[in-house]
């Protein structure tokens, strides 16, 4: 419906304010931000620290609420959600990916990506083919039962990610996905997340790190809970809203495939698995 | 998230920390074990003393002198108030009523038993031929006390079989005499040895003609009076005859009580049940220290867990969904402890009875309902707290930090 045409974003934000109390000050980590961001763009949100990034974040994955201001996800307003209505937004259209990995120790990197599918209450052996495939996507099929304390920081991350993509979210957020690793294994995570926007994921990414935030078709300066810069510049593969676009005629298209053939990232990756009814009108 | 899932997610965590996982279960395993344990005991009591009892005949009226209300010592004794004694003539007419099988008249005290140079302090029991089918003794040799008329106090007695051991050892005591208090009787009969029998061991009991009983005591009046009723059902008819027969005895003064043995039964019966209930609620407050570990442990948990339950929650895992999932842990582990404690107290029921083998020792099913229950219910209420912490903890909050 409204994401069709590609005219209309994805995520609309409407001069959001967001404070906080802090001993009897009030701090305004969020002024007035509107925003729009199409389907399938990749967004590099960066700036100094306490400039809002990380709660702008919170907000789009629906953690957190605006004092003030209107949050529209595919048409639909979410700002006054419930909790519940807001879980389940988030479980079935939003992918996290954190700078601290956050994988449960006590579970294999397979119990790791099937948390997801477990909370939406997907049957167990659904659930293991799936699983396989996710892990298989993020090359890390001969780790499934290894505990995260037997892997490295980039298989961490790649399981995260591969945990993050288990419901085929339609945004996937990553709050500083690189800050924990080194500069190379860095570069292979990115290269992931790419690929993942690439195949029609509109990915947000919060970094410190110029050089991803360079990477990003559509690069988002905040400072002092503004935005203060927003520039799209052509990235290496393609323009936003020519995925936009692919994304909204339909996953699994032919469009999105030839996409995927023009897109720097190693050959043939397996193609997504359909989406889930509720992931997108 | 479906309730499979929810439990093997906390197991997952529960068996993650094995060591904290098994002391709380220890900790509600105690608790558990000592409900079993201690109302098995108590049970094993009442059931004990309701088989004593029900040894005695359950067609069995007590007539004692006075006015009682409750199933107490006679009253009148302690105000100095002497109320009208039961006579010897009072059970005689007793014993003729319609409805009793037979009647024994009871005198009960203690005198010193000696033959030659041996000497022992005995119970000495005052009655008629009766008593041995009304108290359900056996003889062991030669006869019981004689039939007759109960006035007559004819010098003879029956030996328990521990006197009879002590003042006899090896040798005959059959047709021998003995010197109770200061009077010569000849030994006609030894009971057979049964032990302790309703509060008194019969094997130490020396038996005489109650005539004879009163004229070592030097007393008129009877101790109790007992009355065998023929057929269970005869006994209220009977109760309300004897009152009605002693009250015109005594000058139309209902001045005796009379129990039935159903009524003392009942008494016992109250009295250990409530004994039980009380012991088994002593134990029941170690279940709630339990619970309050549970509590601290869980609160631990949660503060522990922040960027875990935050996790989720980013997740897609509803408020009610986590703090299902802390519930499901304590319930685990308040299942896991409940388990432990039936093992441990039916092993330790079962090691009591084997040392005490004369207590049927066995825990009431109800016991061991209510102990399960209760493990159950105070883990969960316990975790509450804890569950809801969990539940409303900010997700972006939790997750900001490591």
């Amino acid at each position: 419906m409204s994401a069709c045409g590609g005219v209309v974003g994805m995520i609309e934000l409407d001069r959001i304010t967001r404070g906080f109390q802090v001993g009897d000050q009030l701090v305004q980590a969020l002024r007035e931000v509107s925003l729009n961001i199409t389907a399938g763009e990749f967004v590099s949100i960066m700036g100094p620290s306490g400039s809002g990034k990380s709660t702008l974040l919170n907000l789009l994955g629906l953690l957190d609420r605006p004092n003030s201001g209107t949050y529209r996800l595919d048409g639909l307003d979410v700002t006054g959600l419930d909790e519940v209505a807001a879980a389940t937004v988030r479980r079935e259209k939003i992918g996290f990916v954190f700078q601290f990995f956050h994988l449960i120790p006590r579970l294999t990197a397979a119990g790791n990506v099937a948390l997801p599918l477990v909370l939406a209450g997907v049957a167990p052996s659904e659930r293991k083919e799936r699983v396989a495939r996710l892990l298989a996507d993020v090359g890390l099929s001969g780790r499934a039962d290894h505990l995260p304390a037997q892997l490295s920081g980039g298989q961490l991350q790649r399981v995260a990610i591969a945990r993050a993509m288990s419901m085929n979210p339609a945004i996937l957020l990553a709050d500083e996905p690189t800050g924990n690793l080194d500069r190379a294994t860095g570069r292979e995570v990115l290269a992931l997340l790419e690929d993942l926007n690439q195949r029609g994921t509109t990915l947000i990414v919060v970094t410190h790190d110029q050089e991803i935030g360079a990477r990003a078709g559509r690069r988002i300066l905040m400072e002092d809970g503004r935005v203060v810069g927003d520039s799209i510049s052509p990235s290496p593969s393609g323009v936003p809203q020519g995925r936009g676009f692919i994304r909204g005629s339909g996953r699994g298209s032919e469009a999105q495939t030839s996409a995927n053939a023009e897109s720097t990232v190693p050959p043939s990756p397996p193609a997504p698995p359909p989406r889930g009814e509720g992931s997108k009108p | 998230m479906t309730l499979r899932d929810t439990l093997a997610l906390a197991w997952g965590s529960l068996i993650h920390q094995p060591r904290r996982t098994l002391l709380i279960a220890l900790a509600m395993s105690i608790g558990v074990g000592s409900v079993v344990v201690l109302t098995a005991l108590g049970e094993g009591a009442r059931r004990y003393v309701l088989e004593q009892f029900a040894s005695l005949g359950t067609n069995l009226l007590i007539v004692l002198p006075g006015r009682a209300e409750t199933t107490g010592g006679a009253p009148g004794v302690l105000s100095g108030q002497t109320t009208r004694d039961l006579t010897l003539s009072d059970a005689d007419a007793v014993a003729r009523l319609r409805g009793v099988a037979r009647a024994a008249p009871l005198n009960v005290g203690v005198a010193q038993v000696s033959r030659g140079g041996l000497s022992r302090e005995a119970v000495l029991l005052g009655s008629t031929a009766d008593m041995l089918e009304i108290r359900h003794m056996r003889l062991g040799q030669g006869r019981y006390l004689p039939p007759g008329p109960s006035d007559q106090a004819t010098p003879v007695c029956v030996l328990g079989e521990a006197i009879r051991a002590e003042l006899f050892g090896a040798g005959n005591a059959l047709g021998e005499w003995v010197r109770i208090g200061d009077r010569r009787f000849r030994v006609i009969g030894i009971l057979a040895a049964q032990g302790q029998q309703m509060g008194f061991n019969t094997d130490e009991t020396v038996a005489v003609p109650v005539a004879a009983a009163q004229q070592l005591f030097n007393t008129e009046s009877l101790f109790r009076i007992l009355v065998e009723v023929r057929g269970r059902e005869a006994v209220p008819a009977v109760k309300e005859s004897v009152l009605a027969l002693l009250k015109t005895r005594h000058e139309n003064d209902a001045d005796v009580t009379v129990i039935t043995q159903d009524a003392v039964l009942a008494t016992f019966d109250r009295i250990l049940t409530a004994l039980t209930l009380a012991v088994a609620g002593i134990a029941a407050i170690s279940l709630g220290v339990a619970g309050v570990l549970i509590m601290n442990v869980m609160l631990v948990s949660v503060a522990q867990r922040r960027s875990e339950i935050g996790l989720l929650k980013a997740l897609g895992a509803p408020a009610a969904s986590v703090r299902l999932l802390f519930l499901a842990e304590a319930g685990l582990i308040s299942a896991l402890g409940a388990a432990g404690g039936l093992i441990l107290g039916l092993a330790a029921s079962f090691a009591l009875g084997r040392l005490y083998p004369v207590l049927p020792i066995a825990p009431p099913l109800w016991a061991v309902a209510a102990a399960v229950t209760t493990a159950l219910v105070a883990g969960m209420l316990f975790a509450w707290l804890p569950a809801k912490r969990a539940a409303k903890l900010d997700a972006a909050l939790a997750l900001a930090r490591r």
